[in-house]
């Protein structure tokens, strides 16, 4: 890493976020404009998207080859108050909250106390969506059933394919016109709907190109007065790049990086899309780059680094939207999931890794950045190399690149109706998201609670927590006879939630629609402009839905425990256990032993358990998969969690798998923490009896320590896992590097980490059974070999 | 035909190529001073004692019916092997797996079960089984049926000896492996006698055999500070394995003290040896020594 990206790193790493109030000052003004308040809503988008364009501030930093931000300096994060206007008390907790704060200055509170909130309170979207719920959907939000993505941002969830790399938005105007003249305004109902939505993707284009002229214009200007010779080439390159993209599609390496920042700041301006955005397969559009400038000279391999190098920083410089309440509980995070993808399969079916794709992953490792996050698709296809070289960086225990299975996700992409070479361009993103890039919406709407729900049919729809009746009464769960009847109470209850959430759902999707459609994002997702139809209303080629189930480890463990223990070994009564769970296992003390020892847990390849994790995927599946959305869209499943286990753990009361009222659930497909303890080939085992093909992706986390990996077998074999898994059609993995303190902590509390692998000398033995003089050894140990 | 197995152990990484299923036969005609499975030593199943999972909450004393085990004032558990009966009562009785039972009968189908499960992770590595112990060849029907069965299923077969037993039954035995891990510890018999128990000869000899079989074998050599570490014993080692053909590799295992807590859990208390394990510097020069004898040579397994 060169002096300039040192130092690019640093200022983004030393930089603490902060709240800017500049978007929401532009934002107020334009919607008070007379000209915003006459025009159809798509219109007023494009209207409030030009003013941004033409009035946000600009900068280009020193130093910087990639230039453009999202905010007026690095890590200044924008407001969105059109979609949730916040009140000067979350602004106060914003600013001293103890994780993924922001800076909140004095300027901002008088904005918002006296512009802001005036205009917008009761009239954001966030306002708009809470006054039209039902009782039963507030309920079961409260009670922590269901979270709401859509509540405090905006849908987003796509990642762009190859258009900008072949098209410039003069071209895309072009396409505009075309589909404009292409209206039948005899026959066509929804033609003027058609006729605005594209005179706003237009205006779009143009407020883009706008804004790209003004940074030509201000490089140009810090390129006259520059002293220094080699930085005043760049500003003047700096210039040309801007006046060349976005307008025109571009021709070298530089302008293609450049060309999709300025898109980027382009979608993560116009709203707080759920996920920043993303390019996707870099390695494969860039590729063309490239090869063409290294072959004519324009390029080095060195050169191309410092570049990426330069564009992964801007990705850093852009925290998160600021996130409150149950949003900001169910994904804590700075990150915005602006997920890489490298490798995978090429359009026809070819190996897609290329040289860059092993150079971005060196880039990834120098960088060492939380953002952009990285991912490596794997297919049989592609050379073991890739794998293994994604499996170093891993292990020095940064947590990227994660790993996906290509094969997996062509096959899930397809089941959903897409067509071969759509699938093949896609990929995942955000976490584990497995979508067709730059052709489909692919929106989260919120977390399932799985294990809630039980505890609901358990306790005859009345949550325990709070006393209150939110669920059906399905029965008394001590006049089951059988687990099946138990099974089916469940089952009903599960049902009645989703139909809860999927009827909010489809409230909250009409409402986007109608009220805040994204012009300009839909400018890149096909079919958007073909169809003149907005991205919000169902405007891309594929439309998708989901709802993200929470908790199946938990889930499985929780219905074997009463399935072994309540009905088939009858070691204690219905009445008895839920005398125990309502005491949280006070007094009961062995009794949560013998869950917690003696009971069969998902994870371990006992089919006892992993047979009620098969049952309670397919009912969850069968409850949603297939359902229509209202614009046109189909409902699908997947199971992560980000970090929404947590917060659905403190909202569930004690469980019959031993946990703890207020612990967290299990995450993503992973088994109950430390309760997988027959190695990683039984947790893959397990993980794969679930159909992944049927979701739209599955999060498994795995740990391991340094010392299993040190050497060059230790990644082969790890490597050998990893291709077992994919053959089983498992979707994507990531490891955990286990730290010195994380061993620490399963030193105090071994039954939480009994899970835990570590390298001893010669062998490799569970953690919490070695002594204690030789785990403060291993600890010493992966101190010294940690970073 | 059953088998006394203490352990299986999954996604075994250190004791033969690949990713392998580790089966660990129960008894040993060895008793090594530093050994690390000392639960494989023994030809009867034993209790084990994990106080470090104990609650102290005493139903396993009161589960007992032959008056076996009993606290103390501050609640540690213990038993009185002499009236222990095996009878298993006080593993039910115990809530927390802090009483755990080394060594059970297992059928070959049982195992053969255990392998399958994990046959994706073999093929796609190139692993298999490896039989370890314990001592195998000590159990040799079980372990000729056992491998027959594995080999019949085209589940590849490591044998991991200590190379003590009948020329015949090893000869046997071997021949239905596919790569034999064979443990060398030292060369004068007199030493090997006194650390181990029993006199080297038969294990030479049946080291020399192999080469007849054409079958590869890795050298697995324990590194026991002040036992075995000394150039005599290694230069001994060097010049017997420079006459063999078919040693492929050898595996230097440097000595960890992961055994001694065992041998507490399962109240050995008196018979083992406590070394200071060999620094890295050492390990790497004994590395050294054998490379420059012309042998590939790999830390661990």
């Amino acid at each position: 890493m060169n002096q300039r990206v040192k130092k690019l790193r640093e200022q983004s790493l030393n930089t603490r976020p902060s709240i800017s109030s500049e978007r929401a000052r532009i934002v107020t003004e334009a919607y008070r404009s007379p000209e915003v308040q006459t025009a159809s809503f798509p219109v007023q988008r494009a209207l409030v998207f030009k003013a941004l364009m033409e009035k946000k501030s600009i900068f280009i930093d020193e130093g910087e080859l990639i230039v453009g931000e999202r905010g007026p300096a690095h890590k200044a994060t924008p407001t969105y108050p059109e979609v949730c206007c916040h009140s000067l008390e979350d602004l106060e907790i914003l600013n001293s909250r103890p994780k993924t704060s922001f800076a909140v200055d004095e300027e901002t509170l008088r904005l918002y106390h006296d512009e802001i909130i005036p205009y917008w309170d009761g009239r954001s979207m966030r306002d708009q969506i809470f006054a039209q719920m039902t009782p039963e959907w507030k309920a079961a939000y409260e009670a922590g059933i269901f979270t709401e993505f859509m509540e405090q941002r905006t849908p987003g969830h796509t990642v762009l394919g190859d258009k900008i790399y072949k098209k410039g938005l003069l071209d895309i105007r072009k396409d505009i016109e075309e589909s404009l003249a292409q209206i039948d305004f005899l026959n066509d109902p929804e033609a003027f709907d058609k006729q605005e939505e594209l005179k706003a993707m237009a205006i779009c284009a143009e407020a883009l190109i706008t804004y790209a002229r003004r940074q030509a214009d201000l490089a140009r200007e810090m390129a006259a007065k520059e002293k220094n010779s080699e930085r005043k080439k760049e500003l003047e390159k700096i210039a040309a790049t801007c006046d060349w993209v976005p307008a025109k599609a571009p021709r070298d390496f530089w302008e293609a990086l450049q060309y999709y920042w300025f898109v980027h700041v382009g979608v993560t301006t116009e709203y707080n899309t759920w996920d920043s955005f993303n390019p996707g397969r870099l390695d494969q559009h860039l590729y063309p780059f490239y090869k063409k400038g290294l072959e004519d000279g324009t390029l080095s391999e060195d050169w191309a680094k410092e570049l990426l190098q330069a564009f992964w920083v801007k990705f850093n410089n852009q925290p998160a939207p600021p996130k409150v309440g149950v949003t900001a509980e169910e994904s804590g995070t700075y990150t915005d999931f602006a997920l890489i993808n490298l490798g995978g399969l090429k359009p026809d079916g070819q190996d897609g890794v290329n040289e860059l794709s092993y150079l971005i992953l060196d880039v990834i490792e120098e960088m060492r950045l939380l953002q952009p996050s990285s991912m490596v698709q794997v297919s049989q296809k592609n050379p073991d190399p890739l794998l293994l070289r994604a499996l170093k960086i891993i292990r020095t225990g940064f947590g990227q690149p994660s790993i996906f299975n290509t094969d997996a996700i062509i096959q899930e992409l397809l089941r959903q109706g897409k067509n071969l070479e759509d699938a093949r361009k896609g990929g995942a993103s955000g976490c584990v998201e497995a979508g067709a890039f730059g052709t489909e919406a692919y929106i989260l709407t919120g977390y399932f609670n799985i294990p809630k729900v039980f505890e609901i049919t358990l306790n005859n729809g009345i949550d325990p927590r709070t006393g209150k009746k939110i669920g059906l009464e399905t029965g008394e769960a001590v006049n089951f006879q059988s687990f099946d009847e138990l099974m089916k109470a469940f089952e009903k209850q599960m049902q009645y939630f989703i139909d809860i959430k999927i009827r909010g759902n489809n409230l909250i999707e009409k409402l986007y629609a109608t009220y805040l459609p994204a012009p300009f994002l839909s400018l890149f997702i096909d079919d958007c402009i073909v169809k003149g139809k907005d991205y919000h209303d169902g405007g891309a080629r594929y439309n998708t839905r989901y709802i993200q189930g929470v908790g199946l480890g938990s889930i499985t463990d929780i219905l074997a425990s009463v399935k072994h223990n309540v009905f088939d070994h009858k070691v204690l009564t219905m009445a008895e256990l839920l005398e125990a769970l309502n005491r949280n296992f006070e007094g009961h003390e062995r009794l949560r032993d013998r869950f917690i020892n003696k009971t069969p847990k998902y994870g371990n390849d006992d089919d006892y358990a992993d047979n009620l994790a098969r049952q309670v995927f397919e009912t969850y599946f069968k409850t949603i998969d297939g359902r229509p959305t209202v614009c046109g869209g189909t409902y699908r499943i997947n199971l992560l969690p980000t970090t929404v286990h947590v917060y659905f753990g403190k909202v569930t009361g004690a469980t019959p798998d031993g946990r703890l009222a207020g612990e967290p659930l299990s995450e993503g497909i992973s088994p109950v923490q430390g309760m997988d303890r027959k190695g990683p080939t039984a947790v893959i085992k397990s993980v794969s009896k679930i159909d992944h093909l049927k979701t739209g992706g599955t999060l498994l986390n795995q740990k391991f320590t340094p010392q299993l990996l040190a050497d060059e077998e230790g990644l082969v074999k790890l490597k050998d896992l990893i291709r077992a898994y994919f053959k089983l059609m498992g979707h994507h993995v990531q490891f955990n590097v286990v730290t010195a303190d994380t061993l620490r902590q399963a030193q105090k509390f071994p039954e939480k980490y009994r899970d835990l692998i570590v390298r001893v000398a010669g062998y490799s033995d569970y953690f919490v059974d070695c002594a204690k003089e030789l785990q403060d050894e291993i600890i010493r140990r992966t101190e010294h070999q940690g970073l | 035909m059953n088998g006394l197995i203490f352990d299986l152990k999954h996604y075994a990484v250190h004791d033969g190529p690949g990713i392998r299923l580790n089966v660990f036969f129960k008894g040993c005609p060895l008793h090594c001073l530093w050994c690390h499975n000392p639960e494989g030593i023994s030809f009867q199943p034993e209790l084990m004692l994990m106080p470090n999972r104990c609650a102290h909450c005493g139903d396993c004393v009161r589960s007992c019916r032959y008056e076996a085990l009993s606290q103390n004032s501050e609640g540690v558990v213990s038993v009185d092997r002499t009236r222990c009966t095996l009878c298993r009562d006080c593993l039910e009785a115990c809530q927390r797996e802090a009483i755990a039972m080394a060594g059970q009968e297992m059928s070959v189908d049982e195992v053969v079960n255990e392998a399958e499960k994990d046959r994706i992770f073999f093929e796609q590595s190139g692993g298999g089984v490896t039989l370890t112990g314990g001592e195998p060849l000590a159990q040799p029907a079980f372990a000729a049926s056992l491998m027959g069965e594995l080999k019949k299923r085209s589940i590849q077969v490591a044998l991991d000896t200590s190379g003590y037993a009948d020329p015949e039954v090893f000869l046997q035995l071997a021949k239905k492996a596919d790569l034999i891990l064979f443990d060398l510890k030292i060369m004068d018999n007199k030493k090997h006698r006194k650390y181990t128990g029993v006199a080297n000869d038969m294990i030479l000899d049946n080291l020399k055999s192999l080469d007849k079989l054409g079958i590869p074998v890795w050298v697995r050599l324990p590194l026991i500070p002040g036992v075995n570490d000394d150039v005599e014993n290694l230069e001994a080692m060097a010049n017997f394995l420079s006459g063999l053909k078919l040693i492929k590799m050898i595996n230097v295992l440097p000595y960890h003290k992961g055994g001694v807590e065992k041998f507490y859990r399962l109240g050995r208390d008196n018979e083992f040896a406590v070394y200071t394990p060999p620094s890295e510097d050492k390990v790497e020069a004994v590395i050294e020594f054998f490379k420059n004898k012309g042998f590939r040579v790999k830390k661990g397994g």
